[in-house]
């Protein structure tokens, strides 16, 4: 990663607050901390998930999958970037996405864990991506009808991103899943070990009750099926079974993390710590 | 004495003129990432650009050369926004820009299908014309384009995707 967000990508995007006035529809008002605390959970949902995919940048089993997988890290930086700028905007503390992204100590960051776990093999890279791409990819279609101007704007660039990457994570399910015994065992053996992590998308709060009350946010509940049915079509086409476990990891939303966060955040954070405000 | 109108249109000119630092033989109008110009009364220049993926690195660059393009037409005070909304696609990429992308060897974007993934079935080679062509990666040298090989020619060439 680079020590300022702005030299990965592109900056300053027109991130204005706006109020969105229910008044009129019998909605809900959405207070300005909520619509900061959502900005920020889909925010760092999307920047710790681009530094795990710069992660495999030169590692990856194929050039073409260095490529791919730095692109797709590409366009979740630049979806953090607008979420964590408009976070950093609507909270009104003068914080912007780099404060955000770089000056926050574990227990600030709300992403899903499921973002945060290690890379693991291709196997366990391409099963994250299948889920969390249907995830993403309902929620921001979802989120393009947001009564928030900036969030439904964003949603609407997203979403048309992340379908490219559950297409490729679609295909890679098949080719491995289908593939030989061992690209069969390793997707397998990937899936499993996600499962645990894969509920923590799908729960919902208070700070969420109230924007899907006010017209702002998606149900993550709402979601859930639809999201899910896809994933499961795709692993039955890829012969690959659906893990059956109850063991569930949670918490991430309220700032509890994996053991790997800390390692991840050290290495993103290093370099900008240690040298505030360096550019080249 | 220059009239609102003429300065507008050489703002607009010297804008519309900047081109894409990845894609050179393309201006920003070309692409359709330039969304609007507008002048004020005292001469203050607004221009609107739109990313066309999130983490397009080149938006950077762009703002940059619009202001330097602007500044090289007498505009001094200029604003860069970037907007997204709404968001960017290929269908705004002019007949003209395809033309320019085509001779440049990269094949220009389909007309977009409804549905949330484009499918492609057959491209054609922009050296050779050949149909016999695949696609070796989802994913190009910029985020905006793909990696396929013509097996006639042997060639490699970019598509740019539809978006």
């Amino acid at each position: 990663m680079t020590p300022s967000l702005s030299d990965a990508a592109s900056s300053d995007a027109d991130l204005r607050p706006t109020r969105p006035s229910g008044t009129a529809t019998g909605l809900a008002t959405a207070e300005q901390s909520d619509i900061a605390g959502y900005a920020l959970r889909l925010g760092d949902d999307a920047l710790i998930y681009a530094q795990r995919m710069s992660g495999w940048i030169a590692a990856a089993p194929q050039l073409e999958e260095d490529v791919a997988l730095g692109n797709i890290g590409l366009d979740l930086l630049g979806q953090a970037r607008s979420l964590l700028g408009y976070a950093g905007t609507v909270e009104g503390a003068g914080r912007d996405e780099d404060d955000l992204a770089y000056l926050r100590d574990e227990r600030d960051f709300v992403n899903a864990q499921i973002f945060e776990l290690g890379n693991g093999d291709f196997g366990f890279t391409i099963a994250r991506m299948l889920v969390t791409s249907s995830y993403q990819h309902e929620l921001y279609a979802g989120l393009t009808e947001s009564r928030d101007a900036t969030i439904a704007a964003v949603a609407a660039k997203a979403v048309k991103e992340v379908a490219y990457h559950l297409d490729h994570a679609t295909q890679w399910t098949l080719r491995l899943g289908d593939g030989t015994d061992e690209s069969h065992r390793r997707m397998q053996r990937g899936l499993d070990a996600l499962w645990p992590y894969v509920a923590e998308l799908f729960e919902s709060d208070d700070l969420i009750a109230r924007l899907v009350a006010a017209g702002v946010a998606v149900d993550p509940e709402s979601i859930a099926t639809p999201a899910m049915a896809y994933v499961a079509s795709v692993l039955a086409r890829a012969s690959v079974e659906v893990p059956q476990t109850h063991v569930r990891h949670t918490g991430g939303r309220r700032g509890v993390h994996t053991e790997q966060m800390g390692y991840l955040l050290a290495e993103m954070q290093y370099l900008h710590r240690s040298h505030p405000g360096a550019t080249w | 004495m220059v009239t609102p109108t003429a300065s507008l249109e050489r703002a607009r000119t010297a804008a519309a003129g900047v081109l894409d630092p990845e894609v050179p033989v393309l201006t920003i109008e070309d692409l359709g990432v330039l969304r609007e110009v507008s002048v004020d009364p005292g001469g203050h220049v607004d221009v609107a650009i739109t990313p066309t993926y999130s983490g397009c690195p080149a938006m950077d660059a762009i703002r940059d050369d619009v202001t330097s393009a602007l500044s090289a037409a007498g505009f001094s005070d200029t604003t860069v926004r970037l907007v997204l909304s709404p968001a960017w696609t290929t269908d705004w990429m002019s007949d003209e820009g395809k033309r320019k992308l085509l001779e440049y060897g990269i094949l220009p974007p389909q007309k977009r299908s409804p549905g949330p993934v484009v499918l492609q079935l057959s491209l054609r080679c922009p050296q050779c014309g050949s149909a016999a062509t695949r696609e070796l990666s989802h994913f190009g040298s910029t985020a905006c384009k793909s990696l396929w090989v013509c097996t006639d020619c042997r060639e490699p060439f970019d598509h740019f995707k539809a978006h």
